[in-house]
């Protein structure tokens, strides 16, 4: 069995092989699923449908892609440049802790003025997390993906600082903040969920980086840099400010992510605001193609799964990191199996006698 | 001598990669004492049959015979115990280390290594080539000419019957040449078998017994090489007689270099790139190219042509020195500043020029963005029209979506080529701009760069190809260390005067 350089790849292809690598998962999580004591078929159902089968819990699956879409496209559009920004968990902190400074520190704001002032300031403190790795990467050539990675924990333990100090909260005692002002928190976009404003301020972002990243000269510019930097420059494209705006978009998304689980969900800050967002954005874009359409498929597949697999340790006596199981096994199935987009599998061998009649 | 028994068989070698078939049952005999060359278009299959041969890809289908005896060849090391030998116009040689530790190196075992046997061997073979090669010599500090002959010695110091030389004049100055061709006759009298690669056809000729042109993937003639005339085998080679410009059809442009007295297309002062270290890359170079004239730049690479081209493009920033387009000062300006000015620049490096994984449509528009843009957005139908527009023009085989990665080199040149010619440029900057193409497209290439020379541009065409600046240039600037050591009329180059001026003797 040989791999073989493909020359083009048919349109029919990736989808295919996601659907295969999703029939892998499959039978690769069987065996887990069993051991623990539930059958796979009616786990992956509890996955994969039934958390679309009631408005109710397909409302949560809206409500757990929120995170994801953020952080998903923040890790997107900087990766499709060439800027391999592995701290939108970072950014994604900075821009809670903003958001939760402004809400308290100005409770009384209406909200007409408090939610553009509180998204402004999740996005500058997102872009500000990351402009130190950008302008080292782009100012002295330092790797982006040390230095971005690195901030992270830093982020971790600002929240932790000011939950432990200035912001611990002065009724519970609790490390946790204040709640914010009533004017900065998201409103509910359908009746009777919990689905807020977050989730339509993503699908707007994905649109807007779509258009910008498929349409536009910018985007045009963005790609060259990330396929070929020195070709980029030779053809006029300044490299270093494409790269230095995008990196700054990218934490702005991430940051913005952060808003909205403060301002649409938890309505203060705790030191559990994400359980690692930043990381799994990296593996929703990853598995999205770096596209934005992919970004919103691979949200709410894995937002399906999360959901799915609370269910199932509520029915099936299944621990709930079998869906972190899941999902981590359908990444690794997919960025292996992806491979033979490029390559194709030859079972027959190299003959050695190949006399044809002819 | 030749004894006429075949030492290395190829039968029906068949390879494909994707949907490309590169060698569609390939035949091809190679006798004891004889040098064959293999001649071919640019995708033609002749760099995949030879790693064929030495093991570096394995066929889909076919045999290999070696003395009469099937034998597969699943890696260079059983090639190289096969008596097969291989030099590459890349060399694999560690420029550290002196030659004979390099000579060692491929054979090294573990424990301890007599260097004493192997100093001795370097000067039995070098004996044998004829050529004096000091084996205590640091690699590094050779000319690229005698880095070759120790690329040589290396795959004689095993037991070789077969030498595969791929491109080896591509590198050399005439000088060279004639001490390789020397070596090669030497060895072939020996009885040692040489498969030629080359683009040059006089080479071909002065140097092989038989050559055997290869077309599309399929061996269309085997052909004596004695009496046969260059042009014939270019007809064998492109299936109809095209051989490229030569200096009778160049006439047929009619110069204007002494018409305008305006400004120089390009005028180049003082120019110096230091390097920390080294010898600046470029030492105060001066030049003036006149609109309507083509000045060939001529040296055996590395000698600051990279440089000169990359200060030119926008890519690198001189140290001190000014560059001039049509009178506007471009020194250290951005790429998009210096293509503002009317500089079109066309770099060998291919790739560091054009984005492979974009689209020929993005890239024919990416030097101009702006003038694409309908409101925020690009216009995708004005691109799209312009790049149908181009490939009829420039007769580019591509489709506006294909990735122009995906395109064979003559094509990816023409793209690039096109790009540079819509712009109108008062002034090109073109290095090496028919490397590793056809017979057909090379000749194309130039028929474009002398009809911009018609209309009134200032050509500098930088080329270790000593035809393409004979058949193209008004006159001659030879460059050597950085420095440019002479130059001369075209009409009074011949090949031994710059080959004299190249290796930097006649300074």
């Amino acid at each position: 069995m040989r791999l073989v350089l493909r020359g083009h790849e048919p349109r029919w292809l990736a989808p295919v092989l996601v659907l295969l690598a999703a029939v892998i998962t499959f039978v690769l999580t069987a065996g887990p699923i069993r051991a623990a004591g539930a059958s796979p078929v009616a786990a992956y159902q509890r996955y994969l449908l039934t958390p679309l089968t009631s408005f109710r819990s397909f409302s949560e699956v809206l409500l757990a892609s929120t995170p994801l879409l953020f952080t998903g496209l923040a890790v997107a559009l900087a990766f499709r440049t060439g800027f391999f920004n592995i701290g939108a968990e970072g950014q994604f902190l900075a821009g809670a802790v903003a958001a939760t400074w402004v809400g308290i520190g100005v409770p009384d704001l209406p909200g007409p003025v408090a939610i553009p002032l509180v998204i402004a300031a999740g996005a500058l403190a997102g872009a500000l997390w990351v402009a130190i790795p950008a302008v080292l990467r782009v100012r002295y050539g330092i790797d982006e993906v040390v230095t971005t990675l690195l901030l992270n924990p830093v982020a971790l333990l600002v929240v932790q600082g000011l939950l432990n100090g200035p912001w611990r909260n002065p009724v519970s005692q609790f490390p946790e903040s204040a709640e914010i002002g009533s004017g900065f928190i998201f409103p509910t976009v359908i009746p009777g969920t919990r689905v807020h404003l977050g989730f339509v301020l993503a699908i707007g972002l994905a649109v807007v980086v779509w258009l910008v990243v498929g349409r536009t000269g910018t985007g045009l510019r963005m790609r060259a840099v990330g396929l070929a930097p020195t070709a980029a420059r030779f053809n006029g494209v300044p490299v270093e400010r494409t790269l230095l705006g995008t990196a700054l978009a990218s934490g702005a998304i991430a940051g913005i992510g952060g808003v909205s689980q403060v301002a649409g969900l938890q309505h203060q800050l705790t030191g559990e605001i994400s359980p690692g967002f930043g990381y799994t954005g990296i593996v929703v874009a990853t598995l999205a193609a770096l596209t934005p359409i992919g970004v919103i498929l691979v949200s709410l597949l894995l937002a399906t799964i999360q959901v799915g697999a609370e269910s199932a340790s509520r029915v099936l006596q299944l621990p709930p990191q079998m869906g972190q199981v899941v999902t981590a096994t359908f990444l690794l199935v997919t960025v292996g199996i992806l491979v033979l987009r490029r390559y194709r599998i030859r079972i027959r061998r190299p003959s050695r006698t190949s006399e044809v009649p002819s | 001598m030749s004894d006429g028994s075949p030492v290395v068989e190829l039968l029906g070698i068949r390879k494909s990669f994707g949907d490309l078939v590169v060698n569609d049952g390939v035949d091809l005999a190679l006798v004891t004492g004889e040098v064959h060359a293999l001649l071919g278009e640019n995708g033609a299959g002749k760099t995949t049959l030879m790693r064929i041969l030495y093991g570096l890809t394995r066929p889909d289908a076919g045999t290999i015979r070696i003395a009469g005896s099937p034998v597969e060849i699943s890696s260079p090391r059983v090639a190289i115990a096969s008596g097969i030998g291989m030099v590459t116009q890349h060399f694999s040689l560690v420029s550290t280390m002196t030659v004979t530790e390099n000579l060692v190196l491929s054979s090294v075992g573990l424990g301890p290594v007599d260097l004493e046997a192997a100093r001795a061997q370097v000067r039995a073979t070098a004996d044998r080539l004829g050529v004096p090669i000091d084996p205590d010599a640091k690699v590094g500090s050779l000319s690229i000419g005698e880095q070759q002959r120790v690329e040589i010695l290396k795959a004689l110091s095993h037991e070789c019957r077969v030498l595969i030389m791929d491109e080896p004049t591509a590198v050399l100055v005439p000088q060279d040449v004639e001490l390789l061709f020397a070596t090669i006759r030497r060895l072939t009298d020996e009885g040692l078998g040489v498969l030629f690669i080359s683009h040059k056809l006089h080479e071909v000729t002065a140097i092989s017994h038989r050559v055997s042109v290869l077309r599309r993937g399929r061996i269309v003639d085997t052909v004596a090489a004695a009496g046969i005339e260059p042009r014939e085998l270019a007809t064998l080679m492109v299936g109809t007689p095209t051989v490229g410009v030569t200096r009778a059809d160049r006439g047929s442009f009619v110069g204007s270099q002494n018409a305008e007295p305006g400004p120089a297309s390009l005028e180049i002062n003082d120019l110096t790139v230091a390097r920390r270290g080294a010898r600046p890359a470029l030492d105060s170079i001066s030049l003036v190219v006149r609109p309507g004239e083509i000045v060939g730049l001529a040296g055996v690479s590395g000698n600051g042509q990279r440089p000169l081209v990359d200060v030119l493009s926008g890519m690198t920033r001189p140290t001190s020195g000014s560059v001039r387009v049509r009178g506007t000062d471009v020194t250290g300006a951005t790429p998009h500043a210096i293509l503002a000015a009317g500089l079109g620049r066309i770099p060998e490096d291919r790739h560091g020029s054009i984005v492979a994984d974009l689209s020929v449509e993005q890239n024919l528009v990416l030097e101009d963005i702006e003038a694409f843009r309908r409101g925020p957005f690009l216009d995708r139908r004005r691109i799209r029209a312009h790049a149908r527009d181009v490939i009829e023009r420039f007769d580019i085989k591509a489709a506006p979506g294909d990735p122009v990665g995906a395109l064979s080199g003559g094509n990816m040149q023409k793209v690039l080529l096109a790009r540079v010619l819509v712009r109108d440029p008062t002034a090109i900057v073109v290095a090496q701009p028919t490397r590793g193409l056809d017979v057909g497209a090379a000749g194309y290439v130039h028929r474009q760069l002398l009809e911009r020379r018609r209309l009134g541009a200032g050509i500098l065409l930088v080329s270790e190809d000593l035809e393409e600046l004979l058949a193209l240039a008004d006159r001659l600037l030879v460059i050597f260390d950085g420095r440019i050591v002479g130059g001369l009329p075209t009409a009074e180059a011949t090949p031994e005067r710059l080959g004299l001026l190249m290796s930097g003797e006649a300074a």
